[in-house]
């Protein structure tokens, strides 16, 4: 019985219980649903969660821990040389009887043994799904029965019910922390890991970024050499140019639209921004490195300059148009957020409204736009699809925006990329970076949405 | 002060200095207000500068992407010559699928120019044809063997150099080692389409089939169901997920450490590189828990991640818009709160969810990123028929035609883009529209 089919039988049990529970309520109460402690529905869910719980837990232990016990039975039926292989070529060997159990192609002639293996891998395969749909149907209806016996009027249904769904929800609250977890715990692991082949001192201070690991030993620049300081620089570059679009019209659109735009105006700037900020970020890298790159290496030779078709400015400026919206949206909210009283008494003593905006608004507004300047940088930072699609590959360590760089995004994605094996320090150099990242855009939005807080209550 | 002035010297000093005040002040206004005029032009001009590079991004796509929305083909009379399909008449099918049908393409094409002889020609000959030709030939055969020893007339695709020729892409004025199509082939092109067996007509390959090696055959639908796979699954996963946790948030969370962490933990994931999710199912779900990688199951789990905190967050702010005095009418009429929450602020508080929730399917429907990490870069061809199998998404076949060096491959990139923002607008309009239905105001 395939798993999907088990749940459909499930579900139609827990609806079955459901009816049952009800009607076995109002039958304990003589009819008179007066007489009950909750509405007689809850006696149903009560019934139907004694039903779908516990077959539902028995589900998932069975996915967790069912592949590895098949595997030990498998191992176990092994001849005694195979059985004390090492752990690696174990694991090759596993991998082939899987294979061949699944009918799919072998990296190897199959030995009558491993042909015995896989057959007793099926074998045990087919065990294992009929005992959880037999333990599964068996755990629901079991549920269902010793709900039903307990059901009286006086059983406080609706309680028990709330108190799951309580759990349910702090569950689904939890999951976000698990999240953060999950992230931090996947991108340590992976980057220690990195750290035992490559010191963390080479990589955070190291000039030189060629990530090519040898295919034979022996082969010329095996090593690899992964200094991180020109993606970092890279990155910077990037950023620096986007913040150097973005801020500026960003914030002034914002004063824009709060201070001098009508209404109607307004109803017209602000969905125009909005729709840039709906653009996916992949059509923007379409738009660098397709429009703007070409375009600017034709600029540059009229002029005389060589521009790399692969520029940083290209990325920039792109990025910077994409990071336009999310400033001005932010700059918005907190002009707005500065007391009307402040640009009245302003304006009262005589001074022009640019003089207001210069003298009085922004310096109140100040330490919003700047939490919203360092959420913008940790979106430059941690922004891929430009320049991936616009940056280029090469570790350059330039300040030149002509020429090509690359970013940190750029290097996860590319090392990323294709079959990898996931012990090479190639793989694992770019959950290195990701910590990087991670810990980066972290620090900075904490740091944004702490100043951005604390100004709020300011006037609040 | 001069209401205190006695004396008239007093008075006349007083009045000038008044007078000197006022014209430097009439002076200075007038910097004032021309700086006043230059900064509301500034302002101006960045506005327009957002709308300019609004405008030139979308020109710039309907522009690359129109001429992708038709494509050039050939009428085409092949015989199917009993001897070269089925040459003892089995009608099996593994002789029939495996016949070279590409050899009667080519034969078709060899009466049209009879003269043509050398290898070198001929292979130019046969590359004005998409190799889809021939495997419509081989469906049409397969679909119906009668028709062998018929001739039958076809119309398929030229292939992709000749059909940016045929748009104008390649210029016949360049010099022939600088474009794609040769001379002899443009003189070809000439005839066969003075002889009118070219058209011009809607390319439906585009909106029927996957993806590629040559551009003429290569079409969104896979990409498109791959897109529809993943957000079932996102959508699956984070609707309930966040409806779930705004509302423990919102209307149960005592106020303690926990559900401080755990707010601090929403508003920070939020801000999260999208890239970073990537690697967290790359680690989690396909390495940890050994999920098949391509998956739009393993895409939509981590996409759900990363629009859980948008979600929440909207559905929280819908949750708080709902009056107090909602959940003290339901608590004083004998509601458990868990009934006032349930039956009373959620179906108030659902459309504003959802709208949160369209909006935060936009923004994954738009994600390319993280899905690079977890392998939903691969070159499928084949249709995607559920969320196990090996699947690309709409972003990213943008972005890996938008990488292949044919001109023509650029071009469905761009109509690519068309149909996803086509997509965005509706989810946005959808939005737009549920909010003016259901907002209220209490």
């Amino acid at each position: 019985m395939s798993l999907g089919l088990l749940i459909v039988v499930l579900l139609a049990l827990s609806t079955l219980a459901f009816f049952l529970g009800k009607r076995r309520a109002l039958a304990s109460s003589g009819g008179r649903a007066r007489m009950l402690h909750s509405l007689p529905a809850y006696y149903g869910y009560y019934v139907a969660v004694w039903c779908a719980i516990p077959a539902l837990a028995i589900i998932g232990l069975w996915i967790v821990i069912e592949p590895s016990v098949i595997e030990w039975l498998v191992v176990s039926g092994l001849p005694e040389a195979e059985r004390n292989l090492p752990p690696e070529r174990l694991g090759l060997l596993l991998n082939d009887i899987r294979n061949l159990a699944g009918g799919n192609i072998v990296s190897r002639d199959a030995d009558p043994a491993l042909v015995k293996a896989a057959e007793f891998h099926v074998y045990l395969n087919g065990v294992s799904h009929v005992a959880l749909a037999i333990a599964a149907i068996a755990a629901a209806i079991a549920g269902m029965t010793y709900a039903r016996q307990v059901i009286t009027p006086r059983l406080t249904a609706r309680n028990k019910i709330e108190t799951v769904i309580l759990w349910f929800l702090v569950g689904c609250s939890i999951i976000a922390v698990l999240t953060t977890i999950g992230i931090v715990f996947s991108l340590v692991v992976e980057a220690a890991r990195f750290f035992a082949k490559v010191s963390p001192i080479e990589f955070l201070f190291g000039m030189e970024w060629s990530p090519q690991i040898a295919l034979r030993a022996g082969q010329v620049g095996a090593s690899g050499a992964f200094g991180a300081v020109p993606l970092f620089v890279g990155t910077l570059l990037v950023a620096f140019i986007a913040m150097c679009i973005a801020v500026p019209i960003g914030l002034l659109s914002a004063i824009y639209m709060s201070e001098y735009a009508d209404a109607r105006a307004r109803a017209v700037i602000k969905p125009i921004l909005e729709i840039l900020a709906g653009i996916p970020t992949v059509v923007y890298g379409f738009f660098a490195a397709l429009t703007v790159a070409p375009f600017l290496r034709d600029m540059g030779q009229t002029l005389g300059l060589s521009v790399s078709s692969e520029s940083a400015l290209a990325a920039g400026i792109v990025m910077g148009i994409m990071i336009i919206p999310f400033v001005s949206s932010l700059s918005d909210d907190v002009i707005n957020a500065v007391p009307m009283s402040m640009r009245e008494g302003s304006l009262g003593i005589g001074a022009t409204r640019s003089e207001t905006i210069k003298r009085v608004i922004i310096p109140a507004a100040l330490p919003g736009i700047v939490g919203g300047f360092l959420l913008a940088v940790s979106r430059a930072i941690g922004e891929t699809m430009i320049v991936v699609m616009a940056a280029g590959l090469s570790a350059n360590m330039t300040a030149n925006p002509l020429e090509a760089v690359t970013t940190v995004t750029v290097q996860i994605v590319t090392l990323l990329i294709g079959d990898q094996e996931f012990d090479s320090p190639k793989t694992l150099a770019a959950f290195a970076l990701g910590l990087v990242l991670f810990f980066v855009t972290l620090l900075l939005n904490i740091f944004a949405l702490h100043i951005v807080r604390k100004y709020r209550e300011q006037y609040e | 002060m001069s209401n205190h002035a006695a004396s008239p010297t007093v008075a006349t000093a007083t009045l000038g200095d008044r007078a000197r005040v006022a014209d430097s002040v009439t002076r200075s206004l007038k910097r004032r207000y021309a700086a006043e005029r230059r900064f509301r032009l500034y302002g101006l001009s960045a506005i327009i500068f957002s709308v300019l590079a609004l405008g030139l991004l979308m020109v710039t796509i309907v522009s690359k992407g129109l001429p992708a929305f038709t494509q050039a083909t050939i009428r085409l009379d092949v015989t199917l010559y009993p001897q070269e399909i089925d040459p003892k008449g089995e009608r099996r099918w593994e002789v029939l699928s495996g016949a070279d049908y590409q050899g009667l393409v080519r034969e078709s094409l060899k009466e049209l120019f009879p003269d043509v002889s050398t290898r070198k020609d001929l292979r130019e000959l046969y590359a004005l044809v998409s190799p889809g030709a021939a495997y419509r030939v081989r469906a049409m055969v397969m679909d119906d063997p009668s028709l062998i020893g018929q001739r039958i007339t076809i119309t398929v695709p030229l292939a992709d150099d000749m059909d940016q020729f045929a748009k104008g892409h390649i210029s016949a004025d360049d010099a022939e080692g600088s474009r794609r199509v040769s001379d002899q082939q443009i003189a070809w092109f000439e005839r066969l389409s003075d002889r009118g067996l070219i058209e011009r007509s809607f390319n439906t390959t585009l909106f029927t089939n996957g993806d590629s090696r040559s551009p003429e055959l290569a079409g969104v639908w896979g990409a498109v169901v791959g897109s529809f796979w993943t957000m079932l699954i996102t959508l699956v996963l984070s609707f309930p997920l966040a409806v779930g946790a705004s509302i423990y948030l919102e209307e149960f969370a005592p106020k303690n450490r926990l559900t401080d962490l755990i707010e601090v933990n929403i508003n920070n994931l939020a801000a999260v590189p999208s890239i970073v999710f990537g690697l967290l199912g790359l680690a989690v779900f396909i390495n940890f828990f050994g999920l098949p990688r391509s998956a739009p199951l393993v895409g939509g789990m981590v996409l759900a991640l990363m629009t859980l905190p948008t979600i929440i967050i909207a559905s929280r702010a819908a949750l708080k818009s709902v009056p107090p005095s909602i959940r003290e009418a339901a608590l004083g009429v004998g509601a458990s709160k868990m009934q006032s929450t349930f039956h009373h602020v959620l179906p108030l508080a659902m459309p504003g969810m959802l709208t949160g929730t369209i909006i935060g399917m936009a923004q994954a429907l738009g994600e390319t990123a993280p899905l690079l990490m977890i392998g939903m870069v691969a070159f499928i061809v084949d249709i995607p028929a559920g969320p196990l199998d090996p699947a690309t998404v709409m972003p990213v076949q943008i972005y890996l035609w938008s990488d292949a060096p044919e001109r023509a491959f650029v071009e469905r990139a761009s109509a690519a883009i068309m149909i996803l923002l086509g997509f965005l607008v509706i989810m946005n309009l959808l939005a737009v529209l549920l909010r003016r239905q259901f907002e209220r105001q209490w």
